[in-house]
């Protein structure tokens, strides 16, 4: 399944099914982070229900804390 | 002449003009941290003339500030200088027109409420969360728009927060998980904070000369080095129960007036501040100091420093204490005791 994060495509060989499973993947779990699925902002309750399909756009924005 | 010509480049780009000019020349601005972002938005915010600049920074200079905070110099690492006094003097061989108001003490709620209300904007050049969920609420009870900026190694990310308008930071932060950000232990490179700055002051600008409808109203996000911009339309975070911004209660503003602990990040060090009653009296100490033999010690008209096994202690006159080499809380609380309180 191919998607595109943060404007660059991903191609995913492992089974991903929700937005909970692609920040698994990515190693991005517990991370300070904003999804947006599709042009969707997520909540963060919603990352176990939306389902990842093929051809979707996720912009990937961190909270970092540097200055 | 100078005075003429100094502002024509500024003057000449149309959404400011010269009434743009003279509304910057009129305006206050407060400046939260002087680490690497502080340092650029104070100077081109001075560069373009605003009126008054408030600093607010509790840290001093050290060498490894050298690679990205443009204002210091190897003479401010050598003497400890504080931030907010190395800043202010080179700022003001820059623009001698500008005030700069120099406040060397950690942005708290008590230090935030008696600024906030006076200044048009207020920038947020701090390294730490905790702060910023202060400025946050002090932001919304006076009803003043700021900026939030952070970096770390090639990412940066800024957001302009509206009171009434936009969602605010606890808003956000309502919905992401809450484990802290990322710790400074990847690096950084210079051109991370520019870019950071770049969007900061543009919105300052912006804000400043009454160019609202021009305001990104989004989250802004970039990777230099991995080549990536993204920019996400974060209106629907706004949370209409939020205690911060809806409701008003300010959670992050309770104070509790007992010894404030917090471990720097990335910098194996532990401040440690006095509850708000304590009276401490920075001769006394020093005198006191002066009976007991310490190693590396240094003094400046703001600070002293020494050595005592592994460790370096730093106090400043107001009695805040930055004990360097230890992230435990408990052992730097014991060194605290026994030199300082």
């Amino acid at each position: 399944m191919g998607i595109i994060v943060n404007g660059e495509s991903l191609e995913l060989n492992q089974r991903i099914e929700t937005v909970e499973d692609l920040l698994g993947h990515l190693q991005l779990k517990k991370k300070s982070l904003i999804v947006e699925h599709n042009q969707t902002i997520l909540k963060m309750e919603q990352h176990d229900k939306a389902k990842v399909t093929e051809g979707d756009r996720f912009e990937i924005v961190h909270f970092v804390g540097g200055g | 002449m100078l005075v003429d010509n100094r502002y024509s480049r500024q003057i000449l780009f149309d959404p400011i003009g010269e009434k743009g000019q003279e509304c910057i020349q009129n305006s206050h601005v407060l400046i939260i941290g002087v680490g690497a972002l502080g340092s650029s938005s104070s100077e081109m915010l001075v560069r373009a003339g605003v009126g008054t600049i408030t600093l607010m920074d509790r840290d001093y200079v050290e060498e490894s500030n050298l690679q990205r905070q443009q204002l210091f110099t190897e003479a401010d690492v050598e003497n400890k200088t504080p931030k907010v006094i190395a800043a202010k003097n080179r700022l003001q061989k820059i623009n001698s027109q500008t005030k700069i108001d120099a406040q060397l003490t950690d942005a708290g709620v008590e230090e935030l409420e008696a600024i906030v209300p006076d200044v048009d904007v207020v920038i947020d050049a701090t390294d730490n969360f905790d702060t910023r969920l202060i400025i946050n609420d002090v932001c919304q009870k006076y009803h003043t728009p700021w900026i939030y900026g952070a970096c770390v190694a090639s990412y940066g990310v800024t957001f302009t927060v509206l009171p009434d308008e936009t969602p605010c930071l606890q808003c956000i932060m309502d919905h992401i998980p809450s484990d802290g950000a990322t710790c400074d232990t990847v690096g950084i490179i210079s051109p991370t904070v520019q870019k950071v700055v770049a969007h900061q002051v543009t919105e300052v600008l912006k804000l400043l000369t009454g160019n609202t409808e021009a305001l990104s109203g989004k989250l802004v996000a970039f990777d230099l080095w991995k080549n990536q911009q993204m920019e996400l339309e974060v209106a629907s975070l706004k949370d209409d129960s939020c205690p911060s911004c809806v409701k008003k209660i300010y959670p992050n503003l309770d104070y509790q007036s007992q010894l404030k602990t917090a471990v720097l990040c990335g910098r194996n060090t532990v401040q440690i501040r006095a509850g708000k009653h304590r009276n401490f009296h920075f001769d006394d100490f020093k005198m006191h100091l002066k009976q007991t033999n310490l190693i590396n010690y240094l003094e400046n008209p703001y600070l002293i420093s020494f050595e005592i096994n592994e460790f370096r202690v730093v106090v400043f006159h107001d009695g805040r204490t930055l004990i360097h080499g230890t992230k435990n809380i408990q052992e730097a609380k014991k060194i605290y005791y026994r030199f300082v309180g």
